[in-house]
């Protein structure tokens, strides 16, 4: 068997470019579903329970569906309500749209593990509803869960190869249009889960130098 | 609107999606504790080739990973169905999550256990299974099932390559009736429902693997 690799390499752009598309969606992804995970999270932990529930219910709801299901809903059911998002908006929504009931989750899961004493010490002092959250929850809760938001980027990564199905020109769709140009699927393929995992790695890196950062400032050397 | 028709459609494509994810984890589980063994065993060769897999597999988009099967594997010489193609695809990529989960399991063990095994006279092979194994499967149950609710979630990637499961139906259904929202919706608490079988279904699991450690 004789690696048609030269191909590839003539087809470099086309890799780099669906590489760039996963990138940047990733990252601009990752960074809103943190958003709105974050404006999840006070009625998640409301004290007011039908607030809470309801919350609990979409954030519960939103974890049982499959990502591909969710990508057709968004693309093929939306229409139905009248709003028609072409393959970029829509891509980008259900990535930010199904992430932020896990990033919520996360937060949430944060804000258990963080001592009593530390919320209610704030409320004694009169913080309140959003800014507690914002002013006394939240920079603690992030330190401490910022691995598990690296572990969540990386599912995001992968899912994100379900656009392809959608037509989204991400790195799996460039490798799909290449293998079925040149049929080459062994090498373009490969090339493409050799690039996911040189991705996910520096994500993985990332994190850990994150984590040693985060422990130097917990220990007061930062 | 959605009809009993449609419903009967939808159960038949999450009879598909249930029997390639049940067969996933079927091999899946013991594949991973293989892996695992690999990777905790004294060989360094089969230990680094088990943590390269391990890594590798974790990182790649399941989507990515069937198409590199189906696609891929005929160029090695094994030209596979899209059926099994999509089963092996599934198999091999929850066992490198198992073998995480059971790696971890293996670690976390206390020690003096196994020592007292061994001073018993077990040899290394009945220590594991009479001694080690009984209690991380208990121990890693909860972790493991929590993966297969990933790969339920995950399964819709084998779509890619023609199997038609249940998030493909939705489209093959709204294809004929030109409706997408009915099949989808659907669909989605077909999903909800499955994932809520398999977490009750491994909550009576663990409640029984667990009666002999409770006091009455």
């Amino acid at each position: 068997m004789n690696l048609r690799l030269d191909i590839i390499w003539q087809e470099a752009p086309q890799f780099a470019a669906g590489l760039g598309n996963t990138v940047w969606m990733c990252a601009v992804a990752t960074v809103l579903s943190l958003l709105f995970g974050m404006l999840m999270l006070p009625p998640l932990i409301s004290k007011n329970a039908y607030l809470s529930r309801a919350a609990r219910w979409l954030v519960d709801a939103g974890r049982c569906i499959p990502f591909l299901l969710l990508t057709y809903l968004v693309y093929f059911g939306l229409p139905s309500f009248g709003v028609v998002l072409d393959k970029w908006w829509a891509g980008l929504g259900t990535l930010v749209l199904y992430n932020t009931a896990y990033m919520a989750e996360i937060l949430r899961a944060g804000w258990v593990q963080l001592p009593a004493g530390q919320t209610e010490s704030a409320r004694a002092l009169g913080y309140h509803g959003f800014a507690l959250v914002h002013r006394i929850i939240l920079p603690q809760v992030l330190i401490s869960v910022g691995p598990v938001i690296g572990n969540q980027m990386i599912q995001l990564i992968k899912d994100s190869a379900f656009l392809s199905i959608i037509t989204v020109p991400e790195l799996t769709y460039a490798a799909n249009a290449v293998q079925s140009y040149y049929f080459v699927p062994f090498e373009s393929f490969l090339v493409a889960t050799l690039l996911y995992w040189v991705l996910c790695g520096g994500v993985e890196n990332l994190v850990r130098r994150g984590e040693r950062a985060a422990a130097l400032v917990r220990r007061g050397h930062g | 609107m959605p009809s009993l028709a449609m419903l009967l459609d939808l159960l038949h494509g999450a009879g598909i999606t249930v029997i390639v994810s049940g067969l996933a984890i079927l091999a899946g589980v013991p594949l991973g504790l293989a892996l695992a063994a690999g990777r905790t065993g004294q060989a360094p060769l089969i230990r680094s080739a088990c943590a390269l897999y391990s890594s590798f597999v974790r990182a790649v988009p399941v989507v990515t990973f069937v198409l590199l099967i189906y696609f891929g594997l005929p160029r090695l010489g094994f030209a596979l169905n899209p059926l099994p193609a999509a089963i092996l695809a599934l198999v091999l990529n929850t066992a490198a999550f198992n073998s995480e989960i059971w790696r971890a399991a293996i670690r976390d063990f206390p020690s003096g256990q196994l020592e007292a095994a061994r001073a018993f006279g077990m040899t290394r092979r009945v220590a594991f299974w009479r001694i080690v194994f009984p209690q991380i499967w208990r121990a890693s149950l909860p972790t493991l099932v929590n993966e297969m609710t990933l790969l339920v979630k995950a399964s819709p990637a084998i779509a890619v390559i023609g199997v038609v499961e249940l998030t493909r139906k939705t489209r093959q259904i709204s294809a004929v009736t030109y409706e997408a929202l009915p099949p989808l919706v659907l669909a989605a608490i077909i999903y909800g429902a499955l994932l809520a079988l398999l977490v009750a279904g491994a909550r009576w699991l663990e409640h029984r693997l667990t009666k002999h450690l409770r006091t009455a």
